[in-house]
């Protein structure tokens, strides 16, 4: 299904093409504000099949914010409300009608700080497919666990070990667990907030090329504080500024060509 | 001298007096966690000391003629007749048999107090266990009175002036003669921990206190656990913070703090008066303790509901898990040795509660053991106040050992609390 891509508002300020070809989610004309202050200011971007996007920015410029959004992860928050609107295929997720649980399944997340759940490792990927009603049976939910851990490439690591506690894998090991767990429920689009930030080079690399690979299957935005990291996975990035998205474009483009006097700031690390 | 010498100098010279400050501070902690252990010990030895002499008991051994002119003079041998006989009169004989010095009234009366009055219904026990016994005789064992069994403990001073003690000179010497050949000496005292409450203090047991205490807490257990952390979960995990949750914490904290004799006085204003519920009945006291431990349980729960880190939350939220989901998955178990913890103190508090039962009748005489949630009943702390305002000498060592026996049932529960807690521990 490819619908039209929903107009961006015209007073968006944003330099650069926010809209892409094959839009798997859109926003536009986003606001989140917690409490009285204004956290994300008008922003209005799409969200690509088969692609990464990367938001970059200073500390506090609201990328993350912005991430959390799009599955509704801020509505755990108290006194965080979001305006504007943010469609799936066509469907505004914010929309009374939408509920949160099945959306959540579409769109997975993985977080900055590894967290597994303190069970076995068979449990924590198997969780998602068995709240979701996903397997029918024991085999089916094996196949699940299994294919899932292969293609976050943790299944040789661990399929001896599949039921210890997943708490007990490196930090490196436990992210990758934790994105078995997001993709067993075979989500549409993964999100990702600063994924590797606690984590070492080597296990780094190990998930920047599963990012890489994940991509031939899902839409993938991701929050980084690493503009290397977003120049090596990411086929777009977008440029947050205190609340304001400034600059969106293709990734080879913002890093080469920057045309905002504040991407090129930060890029050539003027700030930040 | 350079800037970083002066700093060196400065840091070297405050040293001395840091090290002080913690030495201070450790001997005033050492010195408060001994004075602590002090009390303890002190509390425990004479706990101990007092009350173990409880745990043995003077018993008599007679030589019983079942006389058939007493017991059964038209010999009909039907259960009516045998169960309204006078076996006080067998033991009385049987005591004459033995001392036949004592004549007048007085000497005789003085004779027959120095068997319990249970005595009789021993041998009444014997005969209806078997009819055919009539006529023979047999040698019984019987609880001797509360003083022959204090003398034996040596807490009657046997050396006192015979107007200042409890028991005669002539007493004494029986008591010294039935001891002599064997007839009277101190053995394990079972009935303690098989009967109810009793006037006369050898007959008087904590197991209908104990019992009274374990339905007691049953009911509460049963009623504050759920309800308790329902409601914690509810107030942690759904409702939306605002006036009224913050009206409703500070009411709860109030209530943990609320005299635990108020509580008694609602119980017997709403549940007996108004709900007509049974005086001293368990399932009352229970309900009353539920109302005394709600506070401190959904305190607790709240706290470790509190303490599971967000990011279990939002990993379960981010699955596209619902809300119960995350809840009843992961936090409700990692939260659950925080909150096993809580309900346990909330329970070992309610086993020590006194006051409000006082309130709900809980207080009265009750010798039977209770059999039901319904039944009057009596619990332990209330059994130790009864005991302690009671005059005999005997009920002094009851006092202290069914003290013993509550701190039991509390190191048995933290126990189980300990165990819980690590049982169900785990960690991330």
């Amino acid at each position: 299904m490819n619908t039209a891509n929903p107009p961006v508002p015209e007073n968006c300020s944003t330099v650069g093409v926010v809209t892409v070809e094959n839009a798997v989610l859109s926003a536009r004309g986003v606001d989140v504000y917690y409490g009285e202050k204004r956290a994300i200011k008008d922003v209005s971007v799409d969200i690509a099949r088969n692609q990464v996007l990367a938001m970059i920015g200073p500390s506090g410029c609201g990328k993350s914010t912005f991430l959390r959004c799009l599955n509704r992860m801020n509505d755990t928050i108290e006194g965080c409300r979001v305006t504007g609107s943010i469609t799936l295929e066509g469907q505004d997720i914010y929309d009374r009608s939408q509920d949160v649980v099945p959306l959540r399944a579409r769109i997975g997340m993985v977080f900055q700080k590894p967290n597994p759940f303190p069970k076995s490792i068979y449990e924590n990927v198997a969780y998602g497919p068995r709240i979701h009603g996903l397997a029918a049976d024991r085999v089916e939910l094996d196949e699940i666990v299994h294919t899932s851990l292969q293609r976050a490439g943790l299944w040789d690591e661990v399929k001896d070990r599949l039921t210890q506690p997943g708490t007990g894998l490196s930090g490196g090991q436990q992210q990758r667990l934790c994105i078995a767990r997001t993709i067993a429920v075979n989500p549409e689009i993964i999100l990702m907030d600063e994924p590797c930030s606690a984590l070492d080079p080597i296990a780094t690399a190990r998930i920047e090329d599963l990012i890489d690979e994940l991509r031939e299957q899902y839409a993938i935005a991701i929050v980084t504080h690493s503009m290397q990291q977003a120049a090596r996975v990411s086929q777009r990035t977008a440029y947050f500024h205190l609340g304001d998205l400034i600059e969106v474009g293709e990734t080879d483009r913002i890093f080469t060509n920057p045309r905002h006097k504040l991407t090129e700031d930060y890029i050539t690390g003027r700030f930040g | 001298m350079n800037k970083a010498e002066q700093t060196r100098a400065r840091v070297e010279a405050g040293l001395k007096r840091r090290y002080a400050a913690e030495r201070r501070f450790r001997a005033y902690g050492l010195g408060a966690v001994l004075l602590g252990l002090a009390f303890v010990v002190l509390l425990f030895s004479t706990l101990v000391s007092q009350g173990w002499s409880a745990f043995r008991q003077a018993y008599v051994t007679l030589d019983v003629q079942y006389d058939a002119a007493i017991i059964d003079p038209e010999g009909t041998r039907d259960t009516a007749t045998l169960s309204t006989a006078d076996y006080a009169a067998l033991v009385r004989a049987s005591l004459k048999a033995r001392f036949p010095e004592a004549q007048s009234r007085q000497e005789t009366k003085a004779l027959y107090a120095l068997v319990s009055s249970s005595a009789a219904q021993a041998v009444q026990a014997r005969i209806l266990g078997d009819p055919s016994r009539i006529g023979g005789h047999e040698r019984l064992t019987f609880l001797a009175n509360d003083r022959v069994d204090q003398l034996l403990k040596g807490r009657i001073d046997r050396n006192l002036d015979e107007d200042s003690r409890s028991l005669t000179d002539q007493q004494v010497g029986w008591i010294d003669a039935l001891a002599a050949d064997g007839a009277l000496s101190l053995h394990f005292n079972k009935g303690f921990f098989t009967q109810g409450d009793s006037r006369e203090p050898e007959q008087a047991g904590v197991w209908g206190a104990v019992v009274g205490s374990l339905f007691t807490l049953g009911v509460t257990l049963l009623l504050s656990f759920p309800i308790g952390v329902s409601a914690a979960i509810y107030l942690e995990e759904f409702a939306r913070r605002g006036k009224w949750t913050d009206l409703i914490e500070v009411n709860i904290n109030n209530l943990a703090a609320v005299p635990s004799i108020v509580f008694g006085l609602l119980g017997l204003a709403v549940f007996l008066n108004f709900f007509g519920m049974p005086r001293s009945a368990p399932l009352v006291g229970g309900i009353v303790l539920t109302l005394l431990t709600l506070p401190t349980i959904i305190i607790a729960s709240r706290a470790a509901l509190k303490a599971v880190p967000p990011s279990i939350r939002e990993a379960a939220l981010g699955m596209g898990a619902s809300r119960i989901q995350m809840v009843m998955h992961h936090v409700f178990p990692l939260a659950m040795p925080g909150i096993l913890t809580g309900t346990i103190i909330g329970m070992a508090r309610a086993l020590g509660e006194t006051a409000p039962l006082l309130m709900i009748g809980m207080v009265a005489f009750i010798v039977d053991v209770p059999k039901g949630l319904s039944d009057p009943a009596t619990v332990l702390p209330v059994q130790v106040y009864l005991w302690a305002d009671s005059a005999e000498r005997a009920f002094v060592e009851r006092t202290s050992a069914a003290i013993l026996v509550l701190l039991a049932f509390l190191i048995v529960m933290n126990a189980a609390a300990v165990y819980l807690r690590n049982r169900f521990e785990r960690r991330w």
